[in-house]
C-alpha cells in the first residue's frame, strides 16, 4: 500500500503544479469567458482588452490610478480591531483578521489617502475587498469618519470608491451602528458645500449600500456592478424565484433611477475632475453661505 | 461548580489559547490536536453555563413571542389620540410601518414604529414587519413633519430587517434607508428611540437614529439574524443558538458597548406576561428621556446628538 501510494502521488500533483503555475500568469474572463494574460488586465487597469468586463481592483491601485503620478499621503493607516465581541466560531476573529493584515498589508479593509487629482487636492477613501470581503467594522467606520472631518476641517472634496459586502458580522451591532455614524457625519459636510461623489464598484452592497454609498451628491458606478440592499440569494430565498437576468447591476439600477452615471474605469479620473470641478468643489468661497 | 461569569472567563481564556496556537503558522499536527481538545473543553462548557448561548437565545425568542406587545399595543398603552398618518407621498402606503400623532401624557408627539402582525391576515398585511422603502420614507416624511411643529419623535423599534423583494431593491430599499440615516440626524427637536422587540439590522437602524436609545430588558439588536449567521458560518440554521451568543445582541450587552443608553426592565417571565405592566415600565423611562432632552435648547441637543452620533460604536485601536 505504502509503496502504491508514493509511487502515485508525484503523479497526482504535477498536473496540479502545472495549473497553479498557469494559473499564475492567465485568468479567464467572467464577461467573454476568454482567456486573458494577466499583464494585459493590468495594463488595462483590471479591464477585458476584449469585452471591457470590470475586474474588482485592489484599494492601492485604485488611489494610485485616481492620484496624481499615484502619489498621495496615507491616514488612519494604523487603525485596527481590538475584536470587540471577541468573536469565534471555527476559527477566531482574531486569526481572521491576522491573515486579511498578512493577504493585503493594511489593519483593515479600507484605505484613505490625500494627494492631487488633476492638480487640485482631495481626500479619496478606497475600500479593500480583499480585506474580509471589504466588510464594514469599526475601523472603516472611523476611518470614514475621520476622512469626512478632514475634509470639513481642510474644506476639500472627498471621494469614496464602495466595494463591499456590507457590515461586518464579526462586530455585530458595532458594525451596524457604522452606517449612522458616518451618515451623520455626510450630513455635517453638507454644510461646507464641498462635493461627494461615491463610487460603486463590484460588489456594493448590504449596509455600505444601506449608508453612505447612496449619500454621495454623485452616486455612479462602474459597468456591471452588483448594487443592492439584500444579496441575490437571500432575496431568491425570500420570494422562491429566480431573479431576473441583470437584476441589480448598474444598469438596472441606472434605469430605475437610482444611479447619476455609470463610468467606465478608464473614464473615472477625468470625470470626477470634471465634475467636481463643475460643482465648485475648489472654489475659494461658497457660492453661497 | 463555578459561577456563570467563572465559566464564561474560563471559555474566554480557552478562547486565547487557542488563538495563540493558530497565530503560529503554520500550526504543528500537535498544535492541530491542542485546539481540538480546547474546542470541545469550550464546547462542554458553554452546555454548562445556562446564561450563555442558553440566554442570549432565550431573548431571541423573548423579543420575538408571538404574544408580545408589539408597536400599536405601546403606542394605544403609552399615548392618546393616537392619528394615524399614511403613505409616503410617492408610492404607497407600507403597513408595515406606522407613524402619527398623538399625545404623550398630554403632550403632542410624532410616534413611528415598525409594525408587526398577530393573526395569519395581519402578519401577510404587516409582512410580518418588514418595510419596503415607502416605509421607511413614510416614517422619515411624518418625523419632519415632527420637527417643523416642534413635536418630540419617539421612534419604535420592531422589524426581523428592511424587506429583500425585487420591488424593495428596484425602488431603492439601500437608498430609503441611507437617506434616513443622513436625514433623522437634521432633526431639531428630541428623538428618543425605543427597541422593544426585534431590532433587525439596517432595516431598524433606519428609524433607530436619536438622542436617547432604549431598549427593552428582552429585547435584540443585531447586525444579522442568528439564523443567517449560523448559516453563512456553519451552512445550516442548527448553530442558531451559539449564533445569538456570539453576536452579542442582547440589552446587556449593546448597553456595554454603548450603543443603548438605558435598559428598560420588563414584567417577570417578559413583556407579554403582564404587557400593561410593560408599558407603564416603558412610560416612565420615555417620561424621564423627555424631561432630559426637553431641558436643553436647540442648540445644546443638537451639539449633543452630534458627539453622540460621532462617538458612536468606535471601538478601535491605534497601532
Ligand atoms: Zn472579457
Amino acid at each position: 500500500m505504502t509503496w502504491f501510494r508514493k509511487e502515485k502521488k508525484p503523479l497526482e500533483t504535477s498536473p496540479a503544479e502545472k495549473r497553479v503555475q498557469t494559473e499564475g500568469l492567465w485568468t479567464k474572463c467572467e464577461g467573454c469567458k476568454q482567456i486573458l494574460w494577466k499583464k494585459d488586465l493590468e495594463n488595462n487597469l483590471q479591464c477585458c482588452p476584449k469585452c471591457g468586463f470590470h475586474f474588482k481592483m485592489g484599494s492601492r491601485a485604485r488611489l494610485a490610478m485616481l492620484f496624481d503620478e499615484g502619489k498621495y499621503e496615507e491616514y488612519d493607516a494604523g487603525l485596527a480591531s481590538p475584536d470587540p465581541l471577541h468573536f469565534a466560531d471555527r476559527k477566531t476573529y482574531r486569526a481572521r483578521l491576522e491573515e486579511a493584515q498578512k493577504l493585503t498589508g493594511m489593519k483593515d479593509a479600507l484605505l484613505t489617502g490625500r494627494g492631487l487629482m488633476a492638480g487640485k487636492p482631495i481626500i479619496i477613501c478606497a475600500m479593500e475587498f480583499q480585506f474580509i470581503g471589504g466588510s464594514m467594522g469599526a475601523v472603516v467606520g472611523e476611518k470614514i469618519t475621520r476622512a469626512i472631518d478632514r475634509c470639513i476641517a481642510q474644506r476639500l472634496p472627498l471621494v469614496i470608491i464602495s466595494c463591499s459586502g456590507g457590515a461586518r458580522m464579526m462586530e455585530g451591532a458595532i458594525s451596524l451602528l457604522q452606517l449612522a455614524k458616518i451618515s451623520a457625519a455626510l450630513a455635517r459636510f453638507d454644510e461646507t458645500r464641498k462635493p461627494y461623489i461615491s463610487v460603486l464598484t463590484n460588489p456594493t452592497t448590504g449596509g455600505t449600500t444601506a449608508s453612505f454609498a447612496m449619500l454621495g451628491d454623485l452616486n455612479i458606478a462602474e459597468p456591471g456592478a452588483l448594487i443592492g440592499f439584500a444579496g441575490p440569494r437571500v432575496i431568491e430565498q425570500t420570494i422562491h424565484q429566480k431573479l431576473p437576468e441583470g437584476f441589480q447591476r448598474s444598469e438596472f439600477l441606472l434605469a430605475h433611477g437610482m444611479l447619476d452615471a455609470i463610468v467606465p474605469r478608464k473614464d473615472l479620473k477625468s470625470y470626477l475632475a470634471s465634475t467636481l470641478e463643475l460643482l465648485g468643489a475648489w472654489n475659494s468661497s461658497p457660492t453661497r453661505s | 461548580m463555578p459561577t456563570r461569569e467563572q465559566q464564561l472567563a474560563m471559555v474566554e481564556e480557552l478562547e486565547k489559547q487557542i488563538a495563540e496556537l493558530q497565530s503560529s503558522t503554520p500550526p504543528s499536527e500537535a498544535a492541530q490536536e491542542e485546539i481540538e481538545r480546547l474546542r470541545e473543553q469550550i464546547a462542554s462548557l458553554r452546555k454548562e453555563a445556562p446564561g450563555s448561548a442558553h440566554d442570549a437565545w432565550e431573548r431571541v425568542l423573548l423579543a420575538r413571542h408571538p404574544q408580545r406587545p408589539y408597536t400599536l399595543d405601546f403606542i394605544h398603552m403609552l399615548c392618546t389620540d393616537f392619528t394615524e398618518i399614511h403613505g409616503d407621498r410617492r408610492f404607497a402606503d407600507d403597513p408595515a410601518m406606522v407613524a402619527g400623532l398623538a399625545r404623550f401624557e398630554g403632550r403632542p408627539v410624532v410616534v413611528v414604529g415598525h409594525q408587526k402582525g398577530r393573526d395569519t391576515k395581519q402578519k401577510l398585511l404587516r409582512n410580518f414587519g418588514m418595510p419596503n422603502p415607502e416605509g421607511y420614507r413614510k416614517a422619515l416624511r411624518v418625523m419632519q413633519l415632527g420637527a417643523k411643529f416642534n413635536l418630540p419623535i419617539l421612534s419604535l423599534v420592531d422589524t426581523p430587517g428592511a424587506y429583500p423583494g425585487i420591488g424593495a431593491e428596484e425602488r431603492g430599499q439601500a437608498e430609503a434607508i441611507a437617506h434616513n440615516l443622513k436625514e433623522i440626524p437634521r432633526l431639531a427637536v428630541p428623538i428618543v428611540v425605543v427597541i422593544h422587540g426585534e431590532g433587525g439590522s439596517g432595516g431598524a437602524l433606519a428609524i433607530a437614529v436619536g438622542d436617547k436609545a432604549l431598549m427593552l430588558e428582552n429585547a435584540i439588536y443585531s447586525v444579522i439574524s442568528p439564523e443567517s449567521c449560523s448559516s453563512i458560518l456553519w451552512r445550516d440554521w442548527n448553530h442558531k443558538e451559539e449564533a445569538a451568543r456570539i453576536l452579542k445582541l442582547t440589552a446587556t450587552d449593546l448597553h456595554g458597548f454603548g450603543i443603548v443608553d438605558e435598559i428598560v426592565p420588563e414584567p417577570p417571565g417578559g413583556a407579554h406576561a403582564d404587557p400593561e405592566r410593560a408599558g407603564a415600565l416603558l412610560r416612565s423611562a420615555i417620561r424621564e428621556s423627555l424631561r432630559v432632552l426637553g431641558s436643553l435648547s436647540t442648540a445644546e441637543l443638537m451639539e449633543r446628538r452630534h458627539e453622540r452620533l460621532r462617538q458612536l460604536a468606535t471601538l478601535i485601536r491605534e497601532t
